[in-house]
């Protein structure tokens, strides 16, 4: 019973968790409940970065561009061929664009295209230990707008794909936001519960055991190539549902809606989060979502400080937690239940030891 | 072939600014071990602090000179107080504090100085050569005579001066040279000093063709690395032949082959080095990286 307890702990976090998000619609604003699915997006793609990064120690400077890869993916597949035409581009024939789908099934073929790109940029990067993986995934990034921009045939170049907000399906007595924000999260749930299973298995023990040393994993027989890609494919298909997700929600793609700083920032929320633990990851995603509203306006004290100001708090934040922190929140929450459980340990057995014999 | 010859020259010139950068990035890789993902915002802030000076009435190469100086002040700094704590952890947590300063330096940079593109004077006069035919701007030229009497200077520095002999003996082994009584901590803080000048140079000379925000560094910088990359990560002779290559390749690629274009100019040199690195992962010159496991 007692050594079951930290699962049914864990488990009792998750139902609790998956019930505030599926109440909070409730208690929220059209706006407010925007900002919420993009903590699920955010989450989506953070949980894909925390399996190549944290749990397989490969950088990735390039997971917004993966985003965008996705959300360009869905975009197309939703307008099809008869779309594109409307907006009078012209993509080349060979393209299996289709004549227009439903957005919500364009998620996970968005997912297979990015995974299947995530697969290609992955085997050169076999080959690009540590930095250079940084540097290739961040040149990645980087090259991604100027790309989208140059086959403006198919992409829209500049002015992006406008989309339509889908229906409320089934004849939900429900508004298009509050579908969507459901659509998002019950989509991360799938997702987490995926990775979740992942990183306890095999897979994860294999990822886990590279990182800790690429040479004593080849020896024990894990071919370190293959799990490696294999962690670029799984991590590039979340980050491309997640932007499946974002280009639904938003119902717009242009090259500018995945920048650089996206890229950045969505490391930096992952390390923020927790590197190699997947329940840091919500509280990463909310960081990156609402850290740049509250910090250009605080709550509780009167100021309006410069649009910078979220990039200085990010990067500051980022470095605290690197030199204090190394586990990221969830290590302080692993740590804060540790001290608990050495607290309560040491109460029981105070009141178990005999007391004291007092002489006064 | 005149238009050929210029457009190698105006390639040199840029090539001159990677150069110089991608110097950098191989200096603090050889000291610390780690790729510097904020040398670019480094370099773009000490060019703010140039155009602050210029602003107040400094004319511009007493500006020049004081930046230089506050950027070596700067960059030792940022290896004291942020690099020196984190040297001994894993890789990844100091090319994630390098990030944060990235992150830091670009918003405190807009911060500061405002998001608004400014112009940058030039200290070379907007005019050109004609020598045989070919016209060759001196605003270029300029550039890469600045840009290469910096790397000379460094060279120097690192070939004639005991200073210059000790660093290299810290990037070399700092055990054995903290054993015969170097200081590597002070050695290492040189060093960043140093790789901050280099990047300010680079970033004054790019300003007036770029124009000066806060994002100026970006592009440069993803050059920069794949110069250093293309030249072999560890190796300062390949940091500047890498560079100059990069200028001039990227700048033929974009004049003569339509389908790259001005747009892609950026893909096709990065995918010209994953080709290369593909055959040669340690780069032109860099060396094979023998483990010991």
């Amino acid at each position: 019973m007692i050594r079951r307890l930290p699962t049914l702990i864990n488990f009792g976090a998750f139902v609790a968790i998956a019930i505030v998000i599926a109440l909070l619609p409730r208690f929220m604003g059209e706006f407010r409940l925007s900002q919420f699915t993009f903590v699920a997006l955010y989450f989506i793609a953070l949980l894909g970065l925390n399996i190549l990064t944290g749990y397989n120690g490969q950088i990735s400077l390039g997971h917004g561009a993966f985003m965008g890869i996705g959300a360009y993916v869905s975009a197309l597949l939703t307008l099809g061929r008869p779309g594109l035409e409307l907006y009078q581009l012209d993509p080349p024939g060979w393209l299996p664009l289709g004549d227009g789908m439903t957005p919500v099934f364009t998620i996970p073929l968005a997912g297979l295209v990015t995974g299947l790109i995530g697969l290609i940029v992955g085997i050169p990067a076999l080959r690009l230990a540590g930095v250079s993986l940084a540097l290739a995934t961040f040149a990645l990034a980087v090259s991604l707008p100027t790309i989208a921009k140059r086959f403006d045939q198919v992409t829209g170049g500049g002015g992006g794909l406008s989309l339509l907000l889908p229906e409320t399906p089934f004849g939900w007595d429900i508004s298009t936001r509050h579908w969507l924000y459901y659509e998002a999260w019950v989509t991360a749930g799938i997702m987490f519960v995926f990775a979740w299973m992942m990183v306890r298995g095999r897979l994860g023990r294999a990822w886990r055991s590279i990182r800790d040393g690429e040479v004593a994993a080849a020896s024990s027989g894990v071919n370190p190539a293959l799990y490696k890609t294999l962690a670029f494919g799984v991590s590039s298909f979340y980050a491309g549902v997640a932007g499946a997700l974002l280009a639904i929600e938003v119902a717009f793609v242009n090259p500018d809606t995945f920048p650089v700083g996206l890229s950045i920032l969505l490391l930096a929320s992952c390390v923020i989060g927790g590197l190699g633990a997947l329940s840091g990851t919500l509280f990463g995603a909310l960081v990156l979502e609402f850290l740049p509203v509250y910090s250009e306006s605080p709550p509780l004290i009167d100021a309006e400080f410069s649009n910078q100001a979220p990039s200085v708090v990010f990067g500051a934040l980022l470095i605290i937690i690197v030199f204090l922190l190394p586990g990221g929140f969830a290590g302080l929450v692993r740590k804060l239940g540790m001290w608990i459980n050495r607290a309560i340990a040491r109460a029981t057995t105070r009141r178990t030891a005999p007391a004291p014999a007092s002489d006064s | 072939m005149a238009d050929f010859l210029q457009q190698v020259v105006s390639g040199l010139a840029s090539g001159a600014i990677f150069a110089s950068l991608a110097l950098a990035l191989v200096l603090i890789y050889r000291s610390t071990d780690v790729v510097n993902f904020a040398q670019g915002e480094m370099a773009t802030f000490a060019t703010y602090i140039a155009w602050s000076l210029m602003d107040h009435g400094m004319s511009y190469w007493p500006a020049f000179m004081l930046t230089l100086v506050l950027a070596f002040l700067g960059g030792a700094a940022i290896e004291r107080t942020l690099i020196r704590p984190v040297e001994h952890r894993p890789e990844i947590a100091i090319v994630i504090v390098t990030i944060g300063l990235l992150i830091a330096l670009n918003g405190l940079t807009g911060w500061i100085w405002g998001a608004q593109v400014k112009a940058f004077d030039s200290p070379f006069p907007n005019e050109t050569w004609e020598v045989g035919g070919v016209v060759i701007s001196q605003q270029d030229v300029g550039v890469l005579v600045v840009c290469l009497v910096t790397v000379a200077a460094l060279w120097a520095f690192f070939r004639f001066t005991t200073l210059g002999l000790v660093m290299r003996a810290v990037a070399n082994n700092p055990t054995s040279s903290r054993l015969v009584g170097v200081r590597v901590g002070l050695m290492l803080a040189i060093g960043w000093g140093l790789a901050s000048v280099l990047g300010a140079v680079a970033g004054m000379m790019a300003a007036p063709t770029l124009f000066l925000d806060p994002t100026m560094m970006l592009i440069v910088l993803i050059y920069a690395f794949a110069a250093a990359v293309l030249g072999g990560i560890d190796s300062p002779v390949g940091a500047v032949v890498g560079g100059l290559v990069l200028g001039v390749l990227i700048n033929l690629l974009g004049a003569y082959v339509d389908f790259v274009g001005s747009e892609l100019r950026l893909p096709t040199a990065l995918f010209v080095l994953l080709v290369v690195l593909m055959i040669r992962p340690q780069g032109l010159f860099g060396h094979v990286a023998v483990r010991r496991v």
